[in-house]
């Protein structure tokens, strides 16, 4: 920058240090506060060990779950079954796994999408302001007040639900959240002198919401996405207990624990509590790591 | 306040708007013909067409989108594909039960969370704190399904206390008159929306705690109940009624898992069993009813909190 118009590079200057002075997210320094966290690490284990029993699990402990085998149905934990057996006479623990597979991921897809969607959704209405910005957030509003769970039943019932449908199905409901957090966000960000000095240096309206807002939202969009996929997990359990969740041969906590209930009154609780526990471990692991995690970004700014 | 309200009130109905359009659509792209799913399965084509055009499904979406809302302002919201019902009568004959079960469940829930977040943040960090803050964690990860039926397997198979399916009268009244047969539902309730409510109720008491008005008034010498009961409780009340408001999607979903579980015969059950008939004038119905219910919790939210907080009213 040294031109013969010294005034000019002195302004440039600044502006460059302004925009370098936007600082994303420092994922060294979040790692070690979250590791000082009680609450990050309890969390971060349980998510941690459902992931290792539901993909690493089954190869440790293979069971035979595309077989249906009447003989050995619905046996109590005992020899040759610690969980016992289900209606169909698969073994509970190695379905616990396969149905773990399913609901985290499932969780995460639909997750990602809702968040994805609502971040590009959220910058775009706060970077564009005005008219655009109030007819947008209106149709968040509009959607916000459906209530939810009764749409996705209701595609649910009328279409054969796969994992992906259904990723997309719930991740196409729960993108609204996000959109208003990141909204937020990006009204508070786009008047700081970063973005100001960007759109001074020529960056289009696309560079400045990719390469400078989404960035600087880092911290609320991880925040957001651990609590999304908890709440995609509940509801995948929620459909497969309603019955409207996947069907034969792929299955799910939920869908494992519906199953059961129709024995509850013979005492079969071996068919019911795990899924259920399962399910209570990966939420609270997401909660309380996701708890930790909006500490320490909030105690950063 | 007027200009306040009658722009609420104009938002809210704009909304409203919005959200039929939206239902009305998406139901018409989820099942596009009536008289197929009326007819059912091994009706010809022809059959289904001419049943079709005979009941105007056959034209264009905004003319069959005007025409039900202008049923809808006639007080009818359709017939039942299945039932040979008017879906109104169906509607009256559940709405009560629902209602009641979960207002119960509601002002349970309010009565004990709100005197529990308080006592939590008067002895913040204390035992009691960090233990209810420990059970709300968990609580709040455990489905309301999975509750119900812990609750099933604790008090009504190990302790036989209460019975595990809920009443089956018709009355709206049964929680009050049949306590003990809608003891679990409305335990299940209360359990899952208590843990909501008490640690919002806590983090709003321990915001207000640290404000002057609670200090003059501890200064002036007034006893700690009086501090509490009269100056705390109005301020700290103010975000859950916002959120109480908020949460109407929530209380029906939740509704909706508690009648299965049970066995209520309320709307949620309607609901459910709608859903396996593919009776789609209830589903729509239902749905446009939790929407409008949805945005009138919000504005009476709004309305609430500007007739309790004044300082609302001056910015305004």
């Amino acid at each position: 920058m040294t031109t013969a118009h010294p005034e000019l590079s002195e302004k440039t200057d600044v502006i460059v240090a302004a925009a370098t002075a936007a600082r994303p997210l420092a994922a060294g320094a979040v790692l070690r506060a979250l590791r000082r966290s009680p609450m990050a690490v309890a969390g971060a284990s349980m998510l941690a060990l459902l992931v290792l029993f539901s993909f690493v699990g089954p190869l440790l402990y293979p069971t035979n779950q595309t077989d249906v085998n009447l003989l050995d149905a619905l046996l109590p934990p005992g020899e040759g079954y610690p969980l016992g057996t289900d209606p169909n006479g698969f073994d509970v623990l190695g379905r616990l796994m396969l149905g773990g597979q399913v609901s985290l991921e499932i969780g995460l897809l639909a997750a990602v999408f809702a968040t994805t969607l609502g971040t590009v959704y959220g910058a775009v209405a706060g970077l564009a302001g005005g008219v655009v910005d109030g007819i947008m957030m209106r149709f968040v509003d509009v959607l916000l007040a459906i209530p939810f769970l009764f749409f996705v039943l209701i595609i649910a019932a009328r279409f054969t639900a796969t994992p992906l449908t259904l990723s997309l199905v719930i991740g196409g409901f729960s993108w609204l959240v996000s959109a208003r957090l990141i909204r937020g966000e990006v009204l508070s960000l786009r008047v700081r002198e970063f973005v100001q000095a960007a759109r001074l240096m020529g960056a289009g309206d696309r560079r400045i919401i990719f390469t400078h807002l989404i960035p600087n939202t880092f911290g609320v969009i991880i925040v957001n996405l651990t609590f999304q996929v908890a709440d995609a997990i509940l509801v995948i359990a929620a459909l497969g207990f309603l019955g409207f969740g996947l069907s034969y041969p792929v299955t799910d906590w939920g869908s494992q624990l519906s199953s059961g209930v129709a024995y509850i009154t013979a005492g079969n609780w071996w068919l019911i509590f795990p899924a259920g526990l399962c399910i209570v471990l990966v939420v609270l692991g997401l909660n309380l790591l996701g708890d930790a995690l909006r500490d320490v970004m909030d105690r950063r700014r | 306040m007027i200009s306040y309200l009658m722009r609420r009130i104009l938002v809210s109905l704009l909304v409203l708007i919005g959200i039929s359009i939206v239902i009305f659509v998406m139901l018409h792209l989820i099942s596009d013909s009536p008289g197929r799913v009326v007819l059912g399965a091994q009706a010809s084509a022809a059959a289904v067409e001419a049943f079709n055009r005979e009941h105007g499904f056959d034209r264009p979406l905004f003319a069959q989108y005007v025409d039900y809302v202008v049923q809808l302002l006639h007080g009818d919201f359709g017939r039942s594909y299945k039932l040979n019902e008017e879906v109104s009568v169906l509607f009256a004959q559940n709405a009560g039960r629902s209602a009641v079960l979960s207002l119960s469940g509601l002002v349970l829930a309010l009565l004990i969370a709100i005197p529990l977040g308080i006592l939590q943040a008067v002895r913040r960090n204390t035992v009691v704190d960090r233990a209810a803050t420990g059970i709300a964690y968990l609580l709040y990860a455990t489905p309301s399904f999975l509750v119900a039926l812990l609750l099933i397997a604790l008090l009504s198979q190990l302790v036989p206390l209460f019975p595990a399916e809920a009443s089956q009268s018709t009355s709206p009244w049964v929680v009050f008159t049949d306590p003990r047969a809608m003891a679990l539902p409305l335990i299940t309730l209360a359990l899952t929306n208590v843990v909501v409510f008490s640690q919002y109720q806590r983090s709003a008491a321990l915001e207000q705690l640290g404000m002057d008005y609670i200090k003059v008034a501890r200064a002036k010498g007034a006893p700690e109940r009086i501090v509490l009961i009269r100056h705390l409780l109005r301020n700290a009340c103010i975000p859950l009624i916002t959120l109480v408001g908020v949460m109407i999607p929530t209380l029906l979903a939740g509704n909706l898992i508690v009648e299965s579980v049970f066995n209520y015969p309320g709307l949620g059950l309607l609901f459910l069993n709608s859903l396996h008939r593919e009776d789609y004038p209830v589903l729509l119905a239902y749905t446009l009813i939790g929407g409008a219910l949805t945005v009138l919790g919000n504005l009476l939210a709004d309305l609430v909190v500007a007739r309790a907080d004044r300082r609302i009213e001056l910015s305004r």
